[in-house]
């Protein structure tokens, strides 16, 4: 059972400013559908490998050769926000 | 020539190549079609008119200075608005990407131009190619020619529905769980899910990146052989590209031979529960198939019923860390900066407003099942699910050459129907969803009409991974017997629009 | 602001045992980054080194740079580590305007390197001594890109009205070095702290992989502290981050033993934290609380495939390692046959490569040493600058010496010359010719200021000549004097008792 207050926990995971509506709407839909996944750890046994690559490769790799970069205008036309060379973003609250 | 819209890919292209008809005529004509039906429709977000002729003018100009075309050179082709298009807008059916025009071309879209393809506009899609019947775009809903009010299938409806239409004989669309396969069957088309790797990812949007493929899709199985070698093929650019020669597609579908080859009907996907207009036409196929020659075997691939699961729990989980960028700070949408709100603030309200309520749903689904302490009851199972899928498969192949089942359980079902239930619509990817997540190639190709509702049927070709060139040719064998029985292709009964 | 009270260290350390960690990210100077073909110069005009795949821009796909992978391992190998046969990348999920993803490209239950160990040594007063610090991992990923603050006082995060965001250094390849938790080094934590630092930079330095400049970013470091009683489990450790330099390292280990054993021995409890150093006040403040541990919801990366180096390819890098510091120290004190404590001398003056290179250039040991540990350290040290900054050149050293050594310089000589080279004046031969520097070795000018001299100083002459030959040092004085030191003294004295026709 996905509570209300998970589905929030996520929202604010993923960035989503959910309305108090869709928080409710979303916790039914995902229990529905956790429900239906949730048969697969039935099989998923510990002996049983994980694929992360549907094709098995290994060892892809580039020279380390510098090639030129974007023209900066083109960085700047679709930004939404740009000052003195830059991408200007709002205010952040927090240290990283 | 006359009609020129209603012309495949192939005879388009040695028309130009002889002198017929010029690359312009052809385009235009096409511009045209698109003008006359598609406010109907609505399979185009974008039509890039204005390049499209000067690509055909370029095209004119080469064939004049006696240079050698290629073999597709100056046929219209439609692509899905999920790849870059250098300077125009790319908006994968989403109104976060409003107005966002790429800086960058994509590999396949490269290639395109490579081969003097004319790139007629970028076609409508379910939003972040989540869905199966293009009802989750954010800027409405593609109509299927075969009857207006229903859905053309989805994520890639648009691109099968302007070939259903006569808008483009060529289209390109992308494939995660059945994207490409699932609309092809719906619209009367052809649609192939190349092996994962064959077609590079480079400039591909990406929603679940072990599962998407961009694929060819045309009217018949030759066309769609030919635009298969042209996209096809290895690119450093993308390191999960297969580095390796391209299988012979179109010599494959030239061969159209089955004979003697076996052909295995999967126990778990046989069309249990399926309509039966569905079951039927397969049924019939079968023994086309079997008259042809091949061997008709079936195989079990038990864990099949738990792909469903896997593939809601891997591609949500995938799609919520490659949609994170889409945050508002460097280029789409960005909502609520109003000089007090934080960054974090003006983030959530940008995907609040940007995202329709599938791609939040995924998001979310997916962000629960990569947590901490939901690991690995989740994505870490699923990801075992997806060892034992491929097994399957292994073991399948062992036994015979392609596998083959109904694409999808219905026909095209109505606008509206199914677009409140995400259970019920993600039902539809329940034959197509297992090769996304093996990586093997698998094709969609129409194999007759229901007969209750009179709209197209598809069957599903699956080959091994590499073994394109199988669907091609088992595909080109079927077409040819069924066009031989009828006289034509089944789209040419598609209501005149 | 802060409110943080501090316990004497002394009393702290004989409360309290210290655990210590050290997590460094080393930026690798290779040419492109880590997964784009987008130059890593430093210093570029914003947003100028930018691409589709470093941008994040939909549809972008990242390819993996040889190069950052070879380095990551010379640097596993350097530091005893086992390298993975089979490793994965993994996406580290989280939202900053810096990322340009929102996700970073990272390592997390496979890193490349793991299960290592560097050995450091610790000068104290009863001697030199050893502690062997463990590592947990080496691992691969991305830095991000640089923010600005604008609109605030402090050109800090706090108070500031927006951000701006260049993304020249957003995928620069970063190479995480952790170590596992270092206990028993009691009072020496502080120490044992700066010297691995100290001792990793070197060998980064030795493998070429980076400049590892810590004031320019290419090394940093956090400092992870937790204190416990005797006996007791080991306790919460905080963070400490934006530690910039060797000094600081030690500096803030030492302020945190002295928070954290007031906060414990006053009933407090010690929060799991991440700290933010002040230079300035040798303390760190409170930044974010790490308690709700952010869930990054880690995945194996699936626009990568995985790494997988075959033991031939390993053995290949191995045999690239060169000799590395500690190796080299030895050999290098043998060789110039000095004490450890000289040896250290040098160590610590920042001199040991330089003043190898010097001898290296055909100069004596102890001269070398001379030069760069006195002279020119006392010069950099007034200056503020490393000693590799000051413009000086094991080159340089050697023609001095040669010319000191045939008499043209002579060591008060040399210093101005010095002077000259570092003031951008040119070589060693240039600085002399302009500054007239050389020593006077012609007879007849040396002769002329004896007598000048001696007439200056009437009597100073019949003191030689009755016996008192130390007088003749007030004559010489006069003439190096005269001469503005560019007499040869010694030869100076012989021709003045030559003129007074006295023996020594």
């Amino acid at each position: 059972m996905i509570t209300r207050d998970e589905v929030a926990h996520l929202a604010r995971l993923a960035r989503l400013e959910l309305t108090e509506t869709e928080l409710d709407h979303y916790a039914g839909q995902l229990d529905v559908i956790l429900q239906s996944v949730a048969r697969v750890s039935e099989v998923a046994g510990a002996d049983v490998p994980p694929t992360s690559h549907p094709i098995p490769m290994q060892n892809v790799y580039r020279d380390d050769i510098a090639r030129p970069s974007l023209p900066r205008e083109d960085l700047a036309a679709g930004a939404p926000a740009w000052e003195d060379d830059r991408f200007r973003v709002p205010r952040i609250l927090d240290e990283e | 020539m006359s009609d020129l819209i209603r012309q495949s890919a192939a005879t388009l292209a040695s028309a130009i190549a002889e002198g017929e008809v010029s690359a312009v005529d052809v385009a235009q004509a096409h511009l045209d079609r698109i003008t006359a039906v598609d406010e109907r429709v609505h399979a185009f977000l974008h039509v890039t008119a204005e390049s499209a002729i000067a690509q055909a003018k370029a095209v004119d100009a080469k064939r004049a200075s006696g240079d050698t075309l290629g073999p597709l050179a100056g046929v219209p082709l439609a692509l899905k608005d999920i790849l870059a298009m250098k300077g125009e807008p790319t908006t994968c059916g989403s109104k976060i990407l409003e107005g966002w025009r790429p800086p960058y071309d994509a590999t396949v879209v490269e290639r395109l131009r490579a081969n003097d393809i004319v790139i007629l506009g970028k076609t409508n899609m379910d939003e972040f190619a989540m869905g199966s019947s293009t009802e989750h775009s954010a800027y409405g809903p593609t109509r299927n020619p075969w009857d207006l009010d229903r859905i053309p299938g989805g994520s890639g409806g648009g691109s099968a529905a302007a070939l259903a239409a006569f808008e483009a004989p060529l289209a390109i669309g992308t494939d995660t769980g059945g994207s490409i396969r699932q609309p092809a069957s719906v619209t009367g088309t052809v649609g192939t899910k190349p092996t994962y790797g064959a077609v590079s990812r480079y400039g591909l949007v990406a929603l679940a990146s072990s599962l998407d493929q961009a694929g060819p899709c045309a009217r018949n199985v030759l066309d769609t052989a030919l635009l298969h070698a042209a996209i096809a093929g290895h690119d450093p650019r993308d390191s999960t590209s297969i580095n390796a020669a391209v299988p012979d597609v179109v010599a494959a579908a030239r061969r159209a031979d089955v004979r003697g080859m076996r052909i295995g009907i999967v126990k778990e996907l046989s069309g249990d529960g399926y309509q039966s207009g569905v079951a039927q036409r397969f049924t019939e196929a079968l023994a086309i198939l079997e008259h042809l020659g091949a061997e008709i075997v079936e195989v079990s691939c038990p864990h099949f019923e738990y792909a469903l699961g896997a593939y809601y729990l891997i591609l949500p989980s995938e799609a919520s860390s490659n949609l994170a960028r889409f945050d508002g700070m460097r280029y789409g949408l960005r909502a609520g900066d109003d000089g007090q709100h934080s960054v974090e603030q003006v983030m959530a309200l940008t995907r609040e407003a940007g995202f329709g309520p599938e791609v939040k749903r995924r998001i979310m689904l997916g962000t629960y099942a990569l947590s901490s302490g939901y690991y690995d009851a989740y994505y870490g199972s699923a990801q075992k699910v997806r060892t034992l899928i491929g097994r399957d498969f292994e073991s399948a192949f062992d036994q015979v050459d392609v596998l083959v089942s109904p694409t999808c359980p219905t026909t095209a079902f109505k606008i509206g129907e199914k677009v409140d239930d995400p259970l019920a619509m993600y039902l539809n990817d329940v034959a197509t969803i297992p090769i996304n997540l093996a990586g093997n190639a698998a094709m969609s190709l129409p194999v007759g009409l229901a007969p209750e509702d009179g709209l197209p049927v598809g069957l599903q070709i699956i080959a091994p991974p590499m073994g394109d060139d199988r669907l091609y040719n088992v595909g080109a064998a079927l077409e040819g017997a069924l066009v031989d029985r009828i006289g034509h292709l089944f789209i040419e009964e598609a209501p005149a629009l | 602001m802060s409110t943080d009270e501090f316990m004497p260290y002394e009393q702290a350390i004989s409360l309290f045992e210290p655990v210590l960690g050290l997590e460094t990210h080393v930026e690798l100077g290779t040419n492109s980054k880590m997964f784009c073909a987008c130059s890593t110069s430093f210093g570029s005009d914003a947003n100028t080194q930018v691409c589709p795949t470093c941008l994040g821009l939909p549809g972008s796909m990242p390819v993996v740079n040889r190069v950052a992978v070879e380095s990551t391992i010379r640097i596993g190998l350097a530091l005893n580590c086992s390298i993975a046969s089979w490793c994965r990348f993994a996406r580290k999920n989280y939202f900053y305007p810096d990322m340009p993803k929102d996700y970073q490209v990272s390592q997390y239950d496979e890193p490349l390197c793991s299960d290592g160990y560097l050995d450091v040594t610790v000068e104290t007063g009863e001697g030199p001594r050893e502690f062997r610090v463990e590592i947990e991992r080496v691992h691969m990923e991305e830095d991000t890109g640089k923010l600005t603050h604008t609109g605030g006082a402090t050109g800090r995060i706090h108070g500031a009205d927006y951000s701006l965001v260049d993304y020249n250094r957003a995928g620069i390849p970063l190479i995480e070095i952790v170590t596992k938790p270092v206990a028993g080094t009691g009072a020496l934590a502080p120490e044992v702290a700066k010297a691995y630092v100290t001792e990793l930079r070197d060998v980064l330095r030795s493998l070429g992989v980076s400049d590892v400049r810590m004031e320019e970013g290419s090394l940093r470091c956090d400092v992870n502290l937790s204190l416990n009683k005797a006996g007791d489990p080991w306790g919460t450790r905080s963070e400490t981050k934006n530690v910039n330099s060797l000094r600081s390292v030690e500096r803030a280990m030492r302020s945190e033993i002295e928070r954290q054993a007031e906060v414990l021995s006053t009933g407090g409890r010690v929060i799991q934290e991440t700290r933010h150093f002040h230079e300035d006040t040798g303390r760190s403040t409170s930044g974010r609380s790490k308690e709700q541990a952010e869930d990054y919801r880690y995945f194996p990366e699936p626009d990568l495939v995985p790494v997988a180096p075959s033991l031939e390819w390993i053995e290949e890098l191995r045999a690239t390692l060169p000799e590395l510091p500690k190796l080299k120290r030895t050999r290098l004190q043998d060789e110039w046959q000095i004490s450890a404590f000289d040896l250290a001398s040098v160590v610590n003056a920042g001199a040991l490569e330089l003043v190898e290179l010097t001898v290296a250039a055909g100069v004596d040991p102890a001269a070398a040493r001379k030069w760069w540990t006195g002279e020119l350290l006392r010069t950099a040290n007034e200056r503020e600058v490393e000693l590799d900054a000051l413009g000086v050149t094991p080159q340089h050293i050697a023609r001095i010496e040669a010319l000191i050594a045939d008499g043209s310089l002579n060591d008060k000589l040399a210093r101005q010359v010095f002077e000259g080279v570092i003031a951008g004046d040119g070589d060693v031969d240039a600085v002399i010719a302009a500054r007239g520097l050389a020593v006077v070795s012609d007879d007849g000018a040396l002769l002329a200021a004896i007598d000048e001299a001696l007439a200056a100083q009437p009597d100073v002459a019949e003191k030689i000549r009755s016996g008192k030959v130390q007088a003749a040092g007030a004559v010489v004085g006069a003439v190096m004097k005269a001469t503005k030191g560019q007499a040869d003294a010694a030869k100076v004295r012989a021709l003045l008792l030559e003129r007074l026709g006295v023996s020594e």
